[in-house]
C-alpha cells in the first residue's frame, strides 16, 4: 500500500500532498516539512531509498522519492510494495505528467483538436512552461489537472495503471467531457478577467511565477 | 480610488479564480495568513449563492487551500453539493475535495450515500470511476455496508476501466465492512483471469493486500497464482504474485519447491531489475521456510547471494541498497553464505549514504564468536570517524546490539565487553547514555565472575566523572555513572581503594549531576561505607573506620539540601543513620556488621514478562468483587480513582522513617525463613565467596575465579584492542593444543571408517570463553504459561479480515442489498432484490456466459475438496495426467486466443473450449473423471494443435525478434524479404493487401532457381494456425498441397496482430545424375504492416478523423537517428505504407488504412537525433503491433 504521495519543489513548497490514511493538517503540512528536510541534505547520487521510522506509520515504511530539476517525487509506501517498482511508477507518473502538457508543435493543433483549450493556449505562447504558467481559464488547472492524473495511476493507495499510454488516454477522455460541458468558467467569467485586466493600473503586468515550472529531464525508462 | 471601487464591486460580482487565488497568495508574502483568512471569507459568500459553477470555484480553491494547511472540513457540506451537482465537471471537483478532507469523523458523510450509490449506477463511465476514486479515499464502514454490493456488481461492468477500479476499490471494503469478504470473494478469483491486464493486475493487487495479512487463508489460491506466474508478462503482476508467495511459503513448505524452479529461471531471463530483486527475496524467503537439509538448495543460495553481490557492486546507490537489505535476510538462515562476503559489507559501511551505512550495519548481525571482537573494532574506529550523531548513534545501539544478542551468546571475554562500553561513554553528545548504563548493569549482575573487574572498570569512571559529565551536551552519557555508582556500591566488596571511590562519589561537583544519578549515588556511598567500615574494623583499625564516618557526615549535607526530593529524602535519612554510628563509634562499639546487614541480600534479574505470566491461583477470579459495590451508583467512574490517589498520597507523605537495623535485621530473618517454606523460592547453597556471615545463601550460583595476571596496562593504546590482540593469541593457542590433540585423535582413527574433515574451520564451539561464565538468566515464576499470546495486537484491524473464504457460502452470507428504506433510490427495482449468484451470469458475452455456467456447475464440486486439490497440486510427484509444464504452455495458447478478439469457428473451437477448461480445472480430481473420455477420444489431435500453436504465442509475444531474424539486407527499397533458401532455390516474399477483398492479403512469392538442375513438381503448402490459414481451391482439405504456380491467396482473420504461417515447398531437383525428391520449409511472416494499404487522405478529412475521438493513442520513439527527415518519411511511406497528409519543417502527418478498414494517423516529429511517432488508431492492438514494427524499421536506419 501507498500511505501517502507528496510533491514539492526545491523550497518545500507543496506541490501536491495526497495521504491514503487521515492525518489532521497540521500533521501533514509537519509530515510534508521533515519530509521536505530529510530529502533535502541528500545528494542526488545516493540512493533514493529513506527509512520513514517515526514519519508515518512505523518501521515497515519506507520513503521512496524522485528528484527532478526543481521538484521532488515523494512516495511513503509500506513492505507490500516493490521498492523499484515504486521508482519505476514515479517514472511513469512524471512521464505521464510529461506527456499531458509537454512537446508541442504546430501540428498538434489539429492532431490533438480533441486535447482541449489548454493546449492551444499554450501553443500560442510558444512555451512548454507556460503549461504550468497558464491561468487557463478552463477548470483543469495545472494543480488539479496533476491530481487527475495521480487518480488514474494510484487509487487509495494502491497501484491502478501503469501503462502510460492507458493513463493519458483516460485523461483525455475526461478533459474532454469537460470541455463538452464547457468547463468550470463559461464565457462570462472569462470575460469580466478580461475586463479586470484592462481595467487596473495597480495589476501587475509581469507576474513571476517561476518556482511552479516543472523540467523533466528525459531519463530513460528505468528498469 | 474610483478604479478600486470598480475592482471591488467586479470581484464581488465575479470571483477570483484558482489562478488568482494562488497569484494573491504568491503577492502577499509578508501578510499570507491575513490574505489566505480574508480569501476564505469570500469563499464562504461564494458557497452561499446558488450558482453551482460558483460553488464549485470555490471548493476549488479550498482543496489548494487544504494542501497549504488549511482545514477545510467546515465546507463538507457544500463540497457534497458540488459532488452531486450533474456536471462531470463539477462533479471530479467536488469528488476530488472530498477524497482530500472526509474522513470517518466527518459528520455529514452519511449524506452522501444515496449520491454514490446514484453515480456509481451512471451511464457515463466516468462519472462512476470518479465516484469510486473518491470513495477509495473516504470509504466508512456504514458506507461499505450500504454500497459493497453496488460496488460488486460494478465488478462486473462492461469497461475495464470501472471494473479495475470497482476490483481494487473492494480492498478498502473489506478493511470497513469484513463480512462482505466472502460474499465477494469469488467473484474477485474470478477476476484473476480477466481479459483486461489492468483488471487482472488490480485483483492480484488486491488479493496479494489480503493474503499478506492473513495468509493461510489465500494458500488455496496458490495454483491459480503459479498458473499467473508462469503465464503472465507484465511485470507489476510478476512482483505483486512473487511478493505474495514470499508470504506463503512459510506456511507451505511443499509450494516453495514448486516455486525455486521457476524462480530460478526467472532471475536468469529477466532483464528488468526490480523483478530480479523480487525473485530473489522469495527464492530467499522460499529457502527459510524449507529444511536446510536439502542439497541442491546450496546452489540457489549460492545463485542469490551472487545476483545480490552483483546488486551490491553496482554503481546504482538503489541497487546496492536492496541488494544489502535482500542480503540481511539471507543472514537470518545462511550466515556463513554472507559471511563470505564480509568484505563487501565493511565496505558499504564506509560508504558515503547513511541509508546504505544502516542496512550494511544490519548485516554485522551475523556475528559469531570468531569475528565478533573483530567487526566490534571495525566499528569503533567508525564510531570515532562518523560526523553526525545520528550515524554515531546508530552504531552505538548497533555495537550493543550485536554484542547482547541471544544472551551475549557470541561474547567470549567480558572484560573485553566492559572495557568496549567504557570506551564508548567517551562519545561526544550520545543520546544513548542509558542504553550503555543498561548494559553495564546488566552484565555486572548476571555475568558473576567479571564483577571484580566490573568494580575497578567503574571505579575509574567514577574517578574521572568530571571528564563524563564536563559540559551539558554531554547530558545524555552521564547516564553512565548512575551505572557506574550502583555497580561500585553494590558490589563494593570487589573495590580496591573502596576509601577513594568512596571519596570520588562525594565530590561537591556531583550536586550537579541530574536527580534521579544523585539519589543513585547516595544510596550507594553508604553500601561503600558498610563495605568499607567492615574492612576497618576487621583489622581493627578504629581511627580509620571514625574517619570514613566524619567524611560521611561532613559531606552528605550537600545533598540534604538538593532540590531534588528523592536525594534529599535519601540523603537526610542517611545522614541521620551515618551521626548514630557515629555514636555507636565513639562508645566503641563495632556497628560493621549492623551496618552491613543493611545491604545484604541479592537482587536477582526478573525477566520483563514475568508478572504476566503468574498463572492465577485456583480459585481466584479476578473480576469478582472484592468489596459489594456502593449501592449509589453516582459518578461511579470518578470515585475509585479518586480515592487511590488519596491514599497514595497520604501513603508518600508520612513515610516512616528508616526502620533500625535490629528491626531490619529481624525482617530479613522473617525472609529467610519465610524463603526457606516457599517451595518455589529457589534455594542456594552457601559459597566460599561469601562476604557476609549471614547473608542469606543466594549466590546459588558456582563462581569461578578469574586469574586476572595479565598486566592491562600497554600505554597509547585503548583497553578493548588490547584485548583483542590477547583473545587472538590465547585463541592460537587454543587452536596449536587442539591441532595436536586432534592430530593424536586422527591417527587413532585413521583405521576407523569415520571421515574426519581434515580443514581448519574454526566453528563457534571451538572457541572457548576466556573466562568460564555463567550467565544468570532472567527469573520467571515457575510453571509460567509458556503463551506467546502477548505478541499479538488485539487492534490490528487486519484481523478482521482472518476469515477462512474456502468455506462454501451459507444462504445468510449475503451482502446488503438496498433496502427501500432509502426512498429516493427505489428506482431501479430490477437491480435491487435479485440475489447475488443470479447477478453473475449477466455476461455480455454468449460465450463466456456459457464457459461460466459450466464452471460454477464445478466450481460447487471443487469447493468441498479445496483443500486436497492444494495437496494434490503441490505433490511433487503428479499422476501422468498432469503434468505441470504442459498443462502450462498449453494454456498460454488459450489467453492468446482469448485476445485475438476472433474466436476460432466449428469444431476446433469446441475442442479448445473444452481443453481450455480441462486445463483450468486440472487441480480438481473430479473434473479429470469427468474429462477422461473427451481426452482419450482424441488424444492425437490434441498433441497436434499442441505443438502447432506455440509458436503462434512466441510471435505475439515478440514479433519483432522474429522480423529481424527474417529480413536480410536487400538492396534498398525492396520489401521483398528472404523466406527460405538452399542450395537449389531462394525464397523471398512480400505480403500485400488489398481494399477489395478485406480479410484476404496476396503473398507473391518468388522463386529462384540457385542451381544448374531443373526443378519441377513444385508443390506448396502451408499449415494453416487458428487466426490465418490458406485459401484453397473449394473442395480440398487441410492437408492438401497447392501445386504451384497459384493464385490464391492467404485468409487472415485477425489482422491486429502479426501472424505467422509455416509451410513447406515441395518440388523434384532434375540434373545430370539423376532426379532426387527436395523439401524446403518456411515461415511466412505477416507484419501488421502487411494488411496496410496505401491510402491518400486530404488534410481536411485528416483534422475530421481525429476530431471525432475515437481512435485510441500510442507513440513510441527512437533515438540515433542521423538519416534526413524526407528519407525518414520515404522509408516509412515504402515500408510502411503510409502516405503523407502534410508536411511543416521537421513534422509530418501521416495516414494509412488497413484491408478491413481501420484508419491508422501518424504524426512523426524529428527531434536532434530522436524521431518519435504519435499515432492513432480505431484499434489499439494493431496500432501498438504497427508502432512496433516501425521502431523496428527506424532503428535500423
Amino acid at each position: 500500500m501507498i500511505q501517502a504521495i507528496l510533491v514539492f519543489n526545491n523550497h518545500g513548497k507543496p506541490r501536491l500532498v495526497r495521504f491514503y490514511q487521515r492525518f489532521p493538517e497540521e500533521i501533514q503540512q509537519q509530515i510534508v516539512r521533515e519530509t521536505f528536510h530529510l530529502v533535502l541534505k541528500r545528494d542526488d547520487n545516493i540512493c533514493n531509498f529513506l527509512e520513514g521510522g517515526s514519519l508515518i506509520g512505523g518501521s515497515d515504511y519506507k520513503l521512496i522519492y524522485r528528484h527532478y530539476a526543481t521538484l521532488y517525487f515523494v512516495f511513503c509506501v509500506d513492505s507490500s510494495e516493490s521498492e523499484l517498482g515504486i521508482l519505476d511508477l514515479i517514472q511513469v507518473f512524471v512521464e505521464t505528467l510529461d506527456k499531458c502538457f509537454e512537446n508541442v508543435c504546430e501540428l498538434d493543433l489539429i492532431f490533438h483538436m480533441d486535447k482541449g483549450p489548454a493546449i492551444c493556449r499554450m501553443l500560442f505562447r510558444g512555451s512548454t512552461k507556460s503549461v504550468f504558467q497558464a491561468d487557463c481559464s478552463c477548470s483543469h488547472d495545472f494543480r488539479f489537472q496533476v491530481h487527475y492524473i495521480l487518480q488514474e495511476v494510484v487509487m487509495g493507495g494502491m497501484v491502478l495503471e501503469t501503462n502510460m499510454n492507458e493513463i493519458v488516454a483516460q485523461i483525455e477522455a475526461q478533459n474532454r467531457l469537460e470541455k463538452s460541458e464547457g468547463g468550470l468558467s463559461a464565457a462570462p467569467a472569462r470575460a469580466v478577467s478580461a475586463v479586470k485586466n484592462i481595467n487596473l493600473p495597480e495589476m501587475p503586468r509581469n507576474i513571476n511565477i517561476g518556482d511552479l515550472n516543472i523540467k523533466v529531464p528525459n531519463l530513460s525508462q528505468f528498469v | 480610488m474610483a478604479l478600486k471601487m470598480v475592482k471591488g464591486s467586479i470581484d464581488r460580482m465575479f470571483d477570483k479564480n484558482l489562478q488568482d487565488l494562488v497569484r494573491g497568495i504568491r503577492n502577499h508574502k509578508e501578510d499570507e495568513a491575513k490574505y489566505i483568512s480574508q480569501c476564505i471569507d469570500e469563499i464562504k459568500q461564494e458557497l452561499k449563492q446558488d450558482n453551482i459553477a460558483v460553488k464549485a470555484n470555490a471548493v476549488c480553491k479550498l482543496t489548494y487551500l487544504q494542501m497549504l494547511g488549511y482545514d477545510i472540513s467546515w465546507a463538507a457540506f457544500n463540497i457534497i453539493e458540488v459532488m452531486s451537482a450533474s456536471k462531470f465537471t463539477f462533479k471530479r471537483i467536488g469528488y476530488l475535495a472530498a477524497s482530500q478532507c472526509f474522513h470517518e469523523g466527518t459528520d455529514v458523510i452519511m449524506l452522501t450515500t444515496n449520491q454514490i450509490r446514484k453515480d456509481l449506477s451512471s451511464p457515463s463511465q466516468y462519472d462512476t470511476g470518479v465516484a469510486l476514486t473518491g470513495l477509495s479515499c473516504f470509504v466508512t464502514p456504514d458506507l461499505a455496508r450500504d454500497l459493497a454490493n453496488d460496488i460488486m456488481t460494478l465488478m462486473s461492468h462492461t469497461k475495464p476501466y470501472i471494473r479495475k477500479k470497482a476490483v481494487l476499490i473492494m480492498y478498502k471494503v473489506f478493511l470497513k465492512y469484513p463480512e462482505s469478504l466472502r460474499p465477494a470473494f469469488p467473484r474477485l478469483k474470478e477476476k484473476l483471469e480477466d481479459p483486461d491486464p489492468g483488471v487482472q493486475s488490480a485483483a492480484v493487487n488486491v488479493i496479494c493486500e489480503l493474503a499478506r495479512r492473513n495468509p493461510k487463508n489465500y494458500l488455496s489460491l496458490a495454483p491459480l497464482f503459479f498458473k499467473l506466474m508462469t503465464s503472465s508478462t507484465n511485470n507489476w503482476v510478476l512482483i505483486k504474485i512473487i511478493k505474495l508467495f514470499g508470504a506463503l511459503t512459510p506456511l507451505e513448505p511443499r509450494l516453495g519447491k514448486k516455486l525455486i524452479e521457476p524462480l530460478t529461471n526467472l532471475i536468469h531471463s529477466t532483464s528488468a531489475m526490480s523483478l530480479l530483486y523480487e525473485c530473489v527475496n522469495t527464492v530467499i524467503a522460499v529457502l527459510i521456510s524449507l529444511s536446510s537439509g536439502m542439497p541442491n538448495h546450496s546452489a540457489s543460495i549460492q545463485l542469490c547471494v551472487q545476483k545480490l553481490r552483483i546488486l551490491i557492486e553496482d554503481s546504482d546507490q538503489n541497487l546496492k541498497y536492496l541488494g544489502l537489505l535482500a542480503m540481511s535476510k539471507i543472514l537470518r538462515t545462511h550466515p556463513k553464505s554472507v559471511q563470505a562476503h564480509k568484505d563487501l559489507v565493511l565496505q558499504c559501511l564506509d560508504d558515503k549514504d547513511e541509508s546504505i551505512r544502516l542496512r550494511a550495519l544490519d548485516l554485522l548481525y551475523g556475528v559469531s564468536k570468531k569475528n565478533l571482537m573483530e567487526i566490534v573494532k571495525k566499528l569503533m574506529t567508525h564510531v570515532d570517524k562518523a560526523e553526525g550523531t545520528t550515524y554515531r548513534d546508530e552504531l552505538l545501539t548497533k555495537i550493543i546490539d550485536i554484542c547482547s544478542q541471544s544472551n551475549y551468546q557470541h561474547i567470549t571475554n567480558f572484560e573485553w565487553y566492559i572495557s568496549i562500553l567504557v570506551e564508548l561513554t567517551r562519545l561526544e553528545g550520545t543520546r544513548h547514555g542509558h542504553l550503555i548504563a543498561a548494559q553495564m548493569l546488566d552484565v555486572a549482575i548476571r555475568v558473576k565472575a567479571i564483577r571484580r573487574f566490573a568494580v575497578a572498570q567503574m571505579s575509574a569512571l567514577l574517578d574521572s566523572a568530571h571528564l563524563v559529565a564536563s559540559s551539558p551536551q554531554r547530558s545524555g552519557i552521564c547516564e553512565v555513572l548512575y551505572a557506574a555508582a550502583w555497580i561500585c556500591g553494590e558490589f563494593s566488596e570487589h573495590l580496591q581503594e573502596p576509601q577513594q571511590t568512596l571519596e570520588a562519589m562525594l565530590r561537591p561537583k556531583v550536586t550537579t549531576l541530574p536527580g534521579h544519578i544523585q539519589a543513585v549515588y547516595v544510596q550507594n556511598v553508604v553500601k561503600l561505607y558498610a563495605a568499607i567500615l567492615q574492612q576497618k574494623e576487621q583489622a581493627a583499625d578504629v581511627s580509620a573506620a571514625q574517619e570514613v564516618t566524619q567524611l560521611l557526615v561532613e559531606r552528605l549535607p550537600q545533598f540534604v539540601q538538593s532540590a531534588d526530593l528523592e536525594v534529599q529524602e535519601r540523603a537526610s535519612c542517611i545522614l541521620q543513620l551515618v551521626k548514630h554510628v557515629q555514636k555507636l563509634q565513639a562508645k566503641d562499639v563495632p556497628v560493621a556488621e549492623e551496618v552491613s546487614a543493611l545491604f545484604a541480600g541479592e537482587l536477582n534479574p526478573v525477566a520483563p514478562k514475568a508478572q504476566k505470566k503468574v498463572p492465577v491461583p485456583e480459585g481466584l477470579d479476578l473480576d469478582a468483587w472484592i468489596n459489594e459495590p456502593l449501592s449509589d451508583s453516582e459518578s461511579e467512574d470518578e470515585k475509585p480513582k479518586a480515592m487511590f490517589q488519596d491514599e497514595e498520597q497520604r501513603h508518600a507523605k508520612p513515610r516512616a522513617p528508616e526502620a533500625d537495623e535490629q528491626e531490619l535485621a529481624r525482617r530479613r530473618e522473617a525472609r529467610r525463613q519465610e524463603q526457606a517454606n516457599n517451595p518455589f523460592y529457589i534455594k542456594s547453597s552457601p559459597s566460599p565467596q561469601k562476604r557476609y556471615q549471614d547473608a542469606p545463601g543466594v549466590e546459588h550460583i558456582p563462581v569461578v575465579q578469574i586469574d586476572l595476571s595479565v598486566p592491562l596496562k600497554v600505554p597509547g593504546m585503548p583497553l578493548s584492542d588490547q584485548y583483542v590482540k590477547l583473545e587472538e593469541e590465547r585463541r592460537h593457542r587454543q587452536r596449536l593444543e587442539k591441532d595436536k590433540r586432534k592430530k593424536k585423535k586422527r591417527e587413532r582413527e585413521r583405521r576407523g571408517t569415520r571421515r574426519h574433515s581434515s580443514l581448519h574451520t574454526e566453528s563457534d564451539e571451538d572457541i572457548a570463553p576466556a573466562q568460564r561464565v555463567d550467565i544468570v538468566t532472567e527469573e520467571m515464576p515457575e510453571n509460567a504459561l509458556p503463551s506467546d499470546e502477548d505478541d499479538k495486537d488485539p487492534n490490528d484491524p487486519y484481523r478482521a479480515l482472518d476469515i477462512d473464504l474456502d468455506k462454501p457460502l451459507a444462504d445468510s452470507e449475503k451482502l446488503p442489498v438496498q433496502k427501500h428504506r432509502n426512498a429516493e433510490t427505489s428506482k431501479s427495482p430490477e437491480k435491487e432484490d435479485v440475489p447475488l449468484m443470479e447477478k453473475k451470469s449477466k455476461k455480455p458475452k454468449k460465450k463466456e456466459k456459457k464457459h461460466k455456467e459450466k464452471e460454477r456447475e464445478k466450481k460447487k464440486k471443487v469447493e468441498k475438496v479445496e483443500g486436497e486439490d492444494l495437496d494434490f497440486w503441490l505433490s511433487t510427484t503428479p499422476p501422468a495426467a498432469t503434468p505441470a509444464p504442459e498443462e502450462l504452455e498449453v494454456n498460454t495458447t488459450v489467453t492468446v486466443l482469448k485476445t485475438g478478439q476472433e474466436e476460432p469457428r466449428g469444431e476446433e473451437q469446441d475442442a479448445d473450449e473444452d481443453r481450455e477448461q480441462d486445463l483450468e480445472k486440472k487441480p480438481s480430481k473430479h473434473k479429470k473423471k469427468k474429462h477422461k473420455k473427451d481426452k482419450e477420444e482424441r488424444p492425437k489431435d490434441k498433441r497436434k494443435s499442441k505443438k502447432k500453436v506455440p509458436p503462434t504465442d512466441e510471435e505475439a509475444a515478440e514479433p519483432v525478434e522474429n522480423g529481424t531474424l527474417d529480413e536480410e539486407p536487400l538492396p534498398p527499397m525492396s520489401s521483398y524479404t528472404l523466406l527460405a533458401e538452399n542450395s537449389y532455390i531462394k525464397m523471398t516474399y512480400d505480403v500485400q493487401g488489398s481494399l477489395q477483398k478485406d480479410s484476404q492479403v496476396t503473398v507473391s512469392v518468388v522463386l529462384e532457381n540457385q542451381s544448374d538442375s531443373f526443378l519441377k513438381s513444385m508443390e506448396l503448402n502451408v499449415l494453416d494456425s487458428l487466426n490465418a490459414r490458406l485459401a484453397r481451391p473449394e473442395g480440398s482439405s487441410v492437408h492438401d498441397g497447392v501445386p504451384v504456380p497459384f493464385q490464391l491467396p492467404p485468409t487472415i482473420q485477425s489482422i491486429v496482430m502479426a501472424q505467422k504461417l509455416k509451410g513447406t515447398l515441395s518440388f523434384i531437383a532434375k540434373n545430370d545424375e539423376g532426379s532426387t525428391h527436395e523439401k524446403l520449409d518456411f515461415k511466412l511472416h505477416f507484419t501488421c504492416t502487411s494488411y496496410l494499404v496505401t491510402t491518400p487522405c486530404y488534410s481536411d478529412a485528416f483534422a475530421k478523423l481525429l476530431e471525432s475521438g475515437d481512435l485510441s493513442m500510442s507513440s513510441i520513439k527512437v533515438d540515433g537517428i542521423s538519416m534526413s527527415f524526407h528519407n525518414l518519411l520515404a522509408k516509412i511511406c515504402f515500408h510502411h505504407r503510409f502516405s503523407v497528409v502534410e508536411r511543416v519543417d521537421s513534422c509530418a502527418s501521416m495516414y494509412s488504412r488497413s484491408i478491413q478498414g481501420h484508419h491508422v494517423c501518424l504524426l512523426v516529429k524529428k527531434g536532434e537525433k530522436s524521431v518519435s511517432v504519435d499515432g492513432k488508431c480505431s484499434d489499439p492492438t494493431l496500432l501498438s503491433n504497427l508502432l512496433e514494427e516501425m521502431k523496428e524499421t527506424l532503428a535500423t536506419c
